[in-house]
């Protein structure tokens, strides 16, 4: 039914069986857009936020899928400026997972500020002294950069490719592509360090407050590099998922190796600082605040030492160590197990830094605050996950995501033609990829 | 936020905020209008050679 728009020498399931998957996560969506359109009409009253949580689930949810999505900037900026030209296999894919997390992001944020008609007012009305509009602004540019990223693999389409003016449009934007990358490196490192500096600078939550360099919390600098280390175990994790849905191989496994190893030290150096960090901030941030460690993580039925153990050890030592021995790396269940870790690792970075933040007591006459989310805010937080899901479902079965598919996969009688040409990373023609 | 907005104050924290902002948007729009001016070239290019 839809043959003619597949990518040639690669073999895609029947129409109904992409159909029923594109259906049921649909549903899952129009869920979603229904709370969505709830929180818009009868405003932020129906979630559970309140005068402690003006930061909740979608906060959470949003430094989560921007921290996951690091994978892209991070694959953009080795292989476009480090000059790491294997992961040109696996870079359409990381762009792919970025542009969603980072639509996402959008999305709830527009969800998050009440009324979205008035989004641009961060923009024309800056607040100059604020972390968070430097995040709008790089999140903005950023999501354009991705944007750009994007567009040539969806101009890839073997039927789009045929019209001449998009045959060439993607080329040519194919050969600019290290100054976009660069210039997302760049929006990158800003906006996922002023994310981790919104908390550090909360000098009245001893929880969060850190001290650092300059203006900038040493929190900015762990979140950019948190984000660069665990973002390619999401895209590694995406990756392996894809594989067992589809049953194929798709991206080699010196591709998968690099990028984990390079993940691996990144996450084992991020481990250093900041368990270096916790300590400091246990031994002499807090106590000088009034506070004693076990203070955060005791007296309230949710949050306890386990959280400590699970970010940084489970998530954290555990990872760093499988994917820096080559041995264990090479295991595909470690692998797998390592990278999920990560995710695991980073998610729950950000929940502490957002949520248990607001939970902490301050003042001697306050308790714990827990918080629930309402089916609303749950649902507007799958919402993404369901698009997610329905955008890399068309974009595997319409575009070249994986150059290496098709010599993974060959079909048996099928010889590629000169005519089915497209483009390589380099911006040279090369014989059709997918 | 431009210049003769009245809220703009020429102070170090909206010329570092606003000038990268600019800076980030220039790049971005100098690179994709350098994209399509060239496509348009080359498929003029293009159609020519195929006359």
């Amino acid at each position: 039914m839809d043959s003619a728009l597949i990518p040639k020498g690669v073999q895609r399931c029947p129409f109904w069986q992409f159909a029923l998957f594109i259906g049921i996560a649909g549903l899952i969506a129009l869920w979603g857009v229904y709370a969505m359109f709830l929180c818009w009409f009868k405003a932020l009253n129906q979630t559970n936020m309140n005068d402690y949580y003006g930061f909740a689930l979608w906060i959470w949810a949003d430094l989560a899928v921007i921290a996951l999505g690091g994978g892209a900037f991070f694959s953009g900026f080795l292989k476009y400026v480090v000059g790491k030209d294997e992961l040109k296999n696996i870079i359409n894919y990381a762009v792919l997972i970025g542009f969603i997390c980072y639509s996402s992001a959008l999305l709830i944020l527009a969800i998050d500020i009440g009324q979205p008609l008035r989004g641009w007012f961060i923009f024309w009305h800056a607040n100059v002294h604020s972390m968070l509009t430097e995040v709008a602004f790089c999140l903005s540019c950023y999501f354009a950069v991705l944007t750009i990223e994007y567009i040539p693999l969806v101009l890839e389409n073997r039927q789009i490719d045929k019209i001449p003016f998009f045959h060439n449009l993607s080329h040519n934007m194919h050969e600019i592509m290290g100054i976009f990358a660069a210039t997302g490196a760049f929006l990158s490192f800003f906006h996922q360090g002023s994310l981790g500096g919104v908390a550090g600078v909360l000098y009245g939550r001893p929880f969060a407050y850190r001290e650092g360099l300059f203006i900038w919390p040493w929190t900015f600098f762990l979140f950019t590099w948190s984000a660069a280390a665990y973002g390619p175990c999401f895209t590694l994790t995406l990756t392996k998922l894809i594989e067992k849905i589809t049953g194929k191989k798709l991206v080699k496994d010196n591709v998968i190796d690099l990028l984990a190893k390079i993940s691996g030290w990144m996450i084992l150096t991020y481990m250093v600082a900041k368990l270096i960090d916790t300590w400091y901030w246990g031994a002499v941030l807090a106590p000088r605040a009034g506070f004693n460690f076990a203070d955060f993580y005791s007296n309230n039925a949710f949050y306890g030492q386990w959280i400590v153990f699970l970010e940084l050890f489970l998530g954290g030592i555990v990872p760093a160590i499988i994917l820096t021995n080559k041995g264990m790396r090479q295991n595909s269940t470690l692998l797998t197990l390592a990278i999920v870790l990560g995710c695991i690792g980073v998610c729950t970075n950000r929940w502490a830094m957002v949520c248990q933040v607001m939970a902490v007591p301050v003042l001697p006459f306050e308790q714990w605050q827990l918080y629930i989310p309402s089916w609303q805010e749950v649902a507007t937080t799958i919402l993404p996950v369901a698009y997610g899901a329905i955008l890399i479902g068309i974009s595997y079965r319409y575009l070249p995501v994986f150059p290496q598919e098709r010599e993974l996969n060959p079909i048996d009688g099928y010889t590629p033609i000169e005519s089915e040409n497209t483009h390589s990373e380099s911006g040279k023609l090369q014989p059709a990829i997918a | 936020m431009f210049p003769f907005n009245f809220e703009w104050a020429w102070d170090m924290s909206h010329m570092v905020f606003m000038g990268g902002l600019w800076y980030a948007l220039s790049i971005i729009g100098a690179g994709m209008t350098w994209c399509i001016a060239k496509t348009v070239i080359d498929t003029m290019k293009d159609d020519e050679s195929h006359h």
